[in-house]
């Protein structure tokens, strides 16, 4: 039944995406297609973080492992894109087992550090191998639509339809993991790890599956990145996607899938949205290119002061004060709970820990 | 042996700047529970208004002076202004708060200063130091920034330990409530650590940025290094901090002087997550009950 209805839900996206496609132009269909690589990224740091409690920094460097994979097969093998998606998730998935064995112990600050210090070391690798990897300059890679579509077809819509089609793929997978009892593991496991070991849950497997399935994500999105962007160097794996990721995460609604969309839209969208108010008020070169550096700053801090709970959490709650009856399922906790205290949902990923973290006397 | 040496006191010197952005990073932990991303972006804005007062003025040390008295300032107004309502939030949105400001600094330095490199003078000569027929690898200044970094750190160890301020921020950072109710004013403690945090931020702007040159984001490596020197000292701990900081920057420059710049992030990682798979909170952070 759960299956049914998100297959439903992807066919009506999927069909929205298509309409869209034709009608927009090419800059607008690579963005629908940069989109479709943010949502799938995003939605993986979402599921760690929001059903699995463990924060992560690195999915930057994620997205370079399957953004590499991906180079390498279509270079080297000629691999058709139907095989190369899933193997560079594949491989990533292996590289994010590897992570999760060591993240499982961390918690907290001292994994986001780790994770950090990750997104920064991996990308360097590229420069210190240039045989393999293409150093500084990096790998092109260059894929044409299937001529049937006809000589004029434009390629980046092609580009567009297949990210489309990757992400909605990889959310209907996602939707049902986070129905499944993996998923209710993992919200377990978020909640109260002592309490869902003394249920019989392993919170270890628990935790380190949950970098599996996000770092497979990432990777998926680092090779729809590659054929995007049709160049893979260290120069697009910086510190700064890793923070836009996380941030896009935050910002949506973490835990959510709706969530990621929101995220994926604000990163891509409003930084050009900016750049081209600036440039068309003839603004000069380089304030014009720090403006929407700066409008980006502020657009994450005032979505943090207004929709604590992400912009899906606001929406939420929106819905929730003109249709009373709708946001709750029947029988859940946020029936009890006033509108707005969505701190108190059991169902939330945002519960504060219990205060009692920090108890060593304070001296230096 | 003679490289050995030189490799060792360059490492103290860039270690003590990582130590100085680790202090900060656990002022402000200890305090609100909050890692501050922006940080770095803190001490570039500083040090571009040194610059800017240097070059007005022709005094380094007028420009030292203010842009240490600017970091006091920033620290205090983003506490005040966007700290204070995400306190009490869940903690990711305190987290994508202080990127926010990491971004916005950033971008707003930029469109005053533009994107090109600066080079920003030192406080004393560059040119290497020799101890009889022995090169040190070192300057006047190298000991310079190790030494404003120790006495800072020194400074504010005494003012933790013997003032009532000092006593305050421990009873705040211990637990809120219960300082609260004896009569500490919990908010103005906070806005204190930030501050301080900002001052030692800006500080550590001032040192490291003759060596890498100034630009918008020319502090972000360095703030990654400051945060993994944080993490493995256990961000509890001020001690920890300069201890990771000093670890971290010894090592990184043996690295970096024997196998090439290329690797030092690469064994950035690696020294960090030896230390946790070892002690999963840190060096020196105090071991709890231990979770599942």
């Amino acid at each position: 039944m759960t299956l049914l209805r998100h297959l439903i839900a992807a066919l009506v996206a999927g069909a929205v995406i298509w309409a869209l496609s034709v009608q927009l132009n090419a800059f607008r269909d690579f963005q629908m297609a940069e989109i479709a690589v943010y949502v799938v990224a995003i939605a993986g740091l979402s599921l760690l973080i929001g059903l699995s409690g463990q924060i992560s920094l690195g999915q930057g460097a994620f997205m370079a492992i399957g953004a590499y994979t991906a180079a390498l097969l279509m270079l080297h093998l000629n691999w058709p894109l139907w095989a190369v998606f899933p193997a560079s998730a594949a491989v990533t998935a292996l590289a994010g087992a590897v992570v999760g064995l060591a993240a499982a112990r961390l918690s907290g600050p001292y994994l986001a550090g780790a994770t950090l210090m990750l997104a920064v070391a991996l990308p360097s690798l590229a420069s210190q191998f240039p045989g393999v990897f293409g150093g500084d300059q990096g790998l092109s890679v260059t894929v044409i639509a299937p001529a049937a579509l006809g000589a004029t077809f434009p390629p980046t819509r092609w580009l567009a339809w297949v990210c489309a089609l990757a992400a909605l793929i990889t959310l209907v997978i996602l939707a049902n993991l986070g129905r499944s009892r993996v998923g209710r593991n993992w919200r377990a496991i978020r909640d109260d790890p002592i309490a869902a070991a003394l249920s019989g849950l392993n919170v270890g497997a628990l935790r380190v599956l949950a970098f599996i399935v996000s770092a497979a994500c990432a990777g998926l999105a680092g090779a729809m990145l590659a054929i995007t962007t049709s160049l893979v160097s260290p120069g697009s794996f910086t510190l700064s996607l890793s923070i836009a990721l996380l941030a896009g995460a935050v910002l949506g609604g973490l835990g959510t899938l709706t969530g990621a969309l929101w995220g994926a839209l604000v990163i891509v969208l409003v930084p050009t949205y900016v750049t081209d108010v600036a440039t068309s008020h003839g603004l000069s070169g380089g304030v014009a290119a720090n403006i929407p550096i700066a409008a980006y700053g502020v657009v994450l801090i005032i979505v943090m002061l207004v929709f604590p709970y992400g912009i899906q959490g606001g929406l939420r709650r929106l819905a929730g004060q003109f249709l009373p009856t709708s946001p709750t399922r029947p029988g859940s906790p946020g029936q009890r709970a006033p509108a707005g205290e969505h701190a108190e949902d059991l169902d939330s990923p945002y519960r504060r820990p219990p205060v009692s973290e920090h108890q060593e006397e304070g001296t230096s | 042996m003679n490289e050995f040496l030189q490799f060792t006191l360059g490492g103290v010197s860039f270690g003590m700047v990582y130590a100085a952005i680790a202090l900060s990073l656990v002022l402000i932990w200890r305090g609100t529970r909050i890692l501050n991303y922006s940080q770095g972006a803190m001490a570039v804005l500083t040090t571009y208004i040194a610059l800017t007062v240097i070059n007005h003025t022709g005094s380094y040390w007028a420009g030292f002076v203010i842009a240490l008295a600017a970091g006091l300032v920033l620290g205090a107004v983003i506490e005040r202004v966007v700290i204070r309502p995400v306190e009490n939030r869940p903690p990711l949105n305190a987290v994508v708060v202080t990127i926010g400001l990491l971004v916005l600094i950033e971008g707003i330095a930029g469109i005053i200063y533009g994107g090109q490199y600066r080079s920003f003078p030192a406080a004393f000569s560059v040119t290497g130091l020799h101890a009889g027929s022995v090169t040190l690898g070192i300057s006047r200044n190298d000991v310079f920034v190790a030494a404003a970094v120790l006495v800072v750190a020194l400074a504010l160890a005494a003012m933790f330990r013997y003032t009532s301020a000092g006593l305050r921020l421990r009873a705040a950072a211990f637990n809120a409530y219960a300082a609260r109710l004896l009569g500490v004013r919990v908010g103005r403690v906070l806005t204190l650590g930030w501050a301080l945090a900002g001052l030692i931020g800006a500080l550590a702007g001032l040192l490291v940025s003759p060596a890498t040159f100034l630009y918008p984001s020319s502090m972000d490596s360095i703030f990654v290094l400051g945060f993994t020197a944080a993490v493995i000292g256990g961000l509890d701990s001020p001690v920890g901090a300069i201890v990771g900081g000093l670890i971290l920057g010894v090592v990184l420059n043996y690295v970096g002087g024997y196998l090439g710049s290329n690797l030092v992030p690469i064994f950035g990682l690696i020294a960090l997550v030896a230390v946790l798979m070892i002690r999963p909170s840190g060096l020196f952070s105090v071991t709890h009950g231990r979770q599942v």
